[in-house]
């Protein structure tokens, strides 16, 4: 026998997420930045110190940056096409999972389980060997070098993810405006791009961002592939100073400063766009 | 100090708190003998609540004294398990632990904090399970008892650790109407039993009926008491009057 | 045993699908070793990940401003960079800097090896992340509730152990199963440190036998059955702890 539910106004278990801050310092970019510069430069020193005879780290970083700089900026090439084209492609991966079609409700269900649950890693290297290195479309030939293969590789956890946040967005409205929509007589389709995916909108861009940011900071995995993204000319550019251990350091803090540069701001951002979107609905 | 029976079992004496600048109570007064059920009425903000929850040091005071059966509760070396073992506290908002069962919630207390034997606390609850009428519920969780049957649970909580008073705040305040009756039933035949009752409540009707004493707060201060027949019917205090106009 | 392992020399001769870690002994010994250091790493840092959530949670309530703040500092710091960079950091920045030991046939190793640098690497990483998690669980348990035990004569240690921890555990969990299956997947990158892992051992096997499709897509199998079964577990442990009439 089933025990008769009662819906009850116990505070137990708030939602996790809207809650107040309880303190009201707040890491800043300012303090990143500093610890890092603190990081960079006190090992810059320490090294300078031991070893007269070469330049000093700091001034080889410095000779380093345009270069390095100019690979930062391919990540960000590659991770704006890969999250604009897993994006399209997730979104009607995630309507088909709220498709009426069981067919395509099962195989776009199947397919987002897979490529979420699949590491990024193995989908980029999955995406470097078995894309063929050029696509013959009869009347013309398309290239795929390596950086355009990184981003399709890229796309797919993209996609696998942007799928489970379009289905969750939908999911989480109520279901009374599917009843209201349908009660004025809108078709399935009108109500869901009338009524629906309007609303879902605001919903899905935390979550979208966040992607957005891991996707960030996937585009270095590119490197392991031999893409000569910041990572790659990171490696090179320690190899071409002769492989001074001394120069680690702070070259890998600075490859981690310009990505907390980058993505810091907008995880702060996605909190805030939270925060607003919380207190309105 | 002795505490005998024929004192006061509760006495409050000039008890002044403020939360930063805002002073909530500002000078309280009252004694409640053995036996006696209280009732404390007033506009919300008043400071009702903040002066139950004070008797049994939830909230601290800046000023007075609060004897309970001669122990001082406005002290910093208060032992707060001695106290908390003789007065009970009943909350607005039930506040059962929502990961055990109605059962385990009238045990867990007296297992853990008096260190009672287990076979018998497990008596003891199905007893009061029987007494507030929850036969059949023993093993239901939080989730799935409605208000008033969670309010009766935790008033069988409270009353496991055997207090000499018990504190009701705003017990009723959150239940849907048609619950209300029964909690307010359970706190009635607690009164008849001779528990000792500081209530904090909305309910005109009830205080009427099971009060002997009303006493009516207003910014911090008692304004009026009074046994029921003369508090309700022949209120002296303008501020009285109109609380009393609005809610009846 | 043996038969069925001779059946996919027969499959490759026949068909072409080549799948020496079925039929081959020596690759077959490469790929278990890759599948157990995958699950090694794996639990050894899911146990490190929440051991430094929890202190981290207990150090965020801290009344110390500065410790809030370099606890604070800590999670922006792991959770906005790339984790492969701070493997990197780790494993040559800081390994290059500890002293070399002596081995046991007189040459010079470094002190920690590729494995513990990805342990202490990607447990810091995905321990930033449960920080927040744990300390959003404690502070979903209402403050009425931890009075209502207060009340009952209950200590501020009970309290912590019956009432606040169970129900913050609770609470956590979904978002926990979600961290601990991303630090599952993001051991592929300790790969890139060498660390003999599933993706290093299947690289090597199709370095060797040119079979790169199939080891593609028995890799990709591979990780959906382990994160699934991690996930299956999880969420039953989820549905065990669950409370009736919630959620």
């Amino acid at each position: 026998m089933s025990k008769p539910q009662f819906k009850t106004d116990l505070p137990v278990l708030l939602p996790a997420g809207i809650r107040k801050q309880h303190d009201n310092f707040r890491i800043r970019l300012w303090h990143g930045v500093a610890l890092f510069a603190f990081c960079l430069f006190s090992s810059g020193y320490v090294f300078a110190v031991e070893d007269g005879a070469q330049a000093s780290a700091l001034a080889t970083l410095v000779k380093w940056i345009p270069l390095l700089l100019s690979g930062f900026i391919f990540n960000i090439v590659i991770s704006f096409c890969a999250m604009a084209l897993g994006t399209f492609v997730g979104t009607i991966l995630g309507l088909g999972q709220i498709s009426l079609m069981p067919a395509v409700k099962g195989s776009s269900w199947f397919v987002t389980q897979f490529f979420r649950n699949a590491p990024w890693l193995v989908l980029l290297f999955f995406a470097m060997f078995l894309l063929p290195f050029e696509f013959d479309l009869g009347f013309v030939v398309i290239p795929f070098p390596d950086w355009v293969k990184a981003i399709i590789g890229l796309s797919l956890p993209v996609m696998a993810n942007v799928s489970e946040v379009v289905r969750g967005a939908i999911a989480s409205l109520p279901s009374g405006q599917w009843e209201a929509a349908e009660s004025l007589a809108y078709t399935r389709r009108q109500t869901l791009w009338l009524i629906i995916l309007p609303q879902c909108v605001k919903r899905m861009l935390p979550p979208w961002m966040n992607l957005y940011s891991i996707l960030t900071m996937a585009t270095v995995l590119a490197s392991v592939v031999g893409v000569s993204e910041v990572m790659t000319l990171t490696g090179e550019a320690l190899a071409a100073e002769g492989g001074r251990t001394d120069l680690l350091a702070p070259f890998y803090s600075f490859v981690l400063l310009i990505f907390f540069l980058y993505c810091y701001p907008i995880a702060r951002y996605t909190v805030y766009l939270e925060k607003k979107f919380a207190v309105k609905n | 100090m002795n505490w005998t029976p024929d004192q006061p079992m509760v006495s409050i004496k000039d008890v002044h708190k403020a939360f930063g600048d805002f002073e909530v109570l500002k000078g309280v007064s009252f004694d409640v003998m053995k036996g006696e059920v209280i009732c404390i009425i007033g506009p919300s903000g008043s400071g009702k609540s903040t002066l139950i929850r004070c008797i049994n040091a939830l909230n601290d005071i800046q000023q007075g004294s609060i004897l309970v059966e001669g122990q001082e509760v406005n002290d910093p070396n208060l032992d707060k398990l001695e106290l908390r073992k003789k007065v009970g506290m009943v909350f607005q908002q039930y506040n059962l632990f929502p990961h055990k069962t109605a059962l385990q919630n009238i045990m867990m207390a007296p297992i853990r904090v008096l260190k009672r034997d287990k076979k018998e606390t497990e008596e003891l609850a199905r007893q009061l399970i029987r007494k507030v009428r929850l036969e059949g519920k023993e093993d239901s969780y939080p989730g799935e008892l409605s208000g008033g049957q969670q309010q009766r649970v935790a008033i069988a909580r409270s009353l496991a650790m055997k207090p000499d008073i018990m504190l009701f705040d705003e017990v009723t305040a959150a239940l849907d109407p048609e619950t209300v009756g029964e909690v307010l039933l359970t706190i009635k035949e607690l009164a008849q039993d001779g528990m000792t009752c500081i209530l904090v409540t909305h309910e005109m009707g009830f205080a009427r009926e099971v009060a002997d004493h009303i006493y009516f707060t207003d910014k911090g201060l008692i304004i009026e008491h009074g046994p029921p027949k003369t508090f309700f019917d022949k209120a002296k205090d303008p501020r009285t009057k109109e609380f009393l106009s609005q809610i009846l | 045993m043996e038969a069925f392992f001779e059946w996919f020399r027969v499959l490759y001769d026949t068909t072409g699908i080549n799948l020496p870690f079925l039929y081959d002994s020596y690759d077959r010994g490469r790929m278990l070793d890759g599948f157990l250091t995958t699950v090694q790493l794996s639990v050894i840092c899911l146990f490190f990940s929440v051991i430094i959530g929890i202190i981290g949670a207990w150090l965020q309530g801290s009344a110390f401003t500065w410790t809030r703040r370099i606890v604070n500092g800590y999670i922006q710091l792991f959770r906005n960079t790339p984790p492969l960079v701070q493997l990197y950091f780790f494993y040559f920045a800081i390994g290059t800097l500890l002293p070399k030991v002596e081995t046991d046939w007189g040459g010079q190793a470094p002190m920690l090896g590729s494995f513990a640098w990805a342990v202490i690497s990607l447990s810091f990483f995905a321990g930033a992340f449960n920080v927040e998690i744990f300390r959003s669980g404690i502070e979903a348990v209402p403050k009425s509730t931890v009075e209502a035990a207060e009340a009952l004569g209950f200590t501020r240690l009970q309290i912590y152990m019956d009432i606040t921890l169970p129900l913050a555990f609770r609470v956590c969990l979904p978002a926990l199963n979600n961290n601990l299956v991303n630090l599952v997947k993001t051991t592929t990158l300790a790969y890139a440190i060498a660390v003999p892992e599933m993706l290093y051992e299947a690289n090597q096997i199709w370095s060797d036998n040119v079979n790169v499709t199939e080891m593609m897509i028995f890799l990709l199998i591979a990780y959906f059955v382990l994160v699934g079964i991690l996930v299956w577990a999880m969420n039953s442990w989820e549905r065990k702890l669950k409370i009736p009439g919630y959620g």
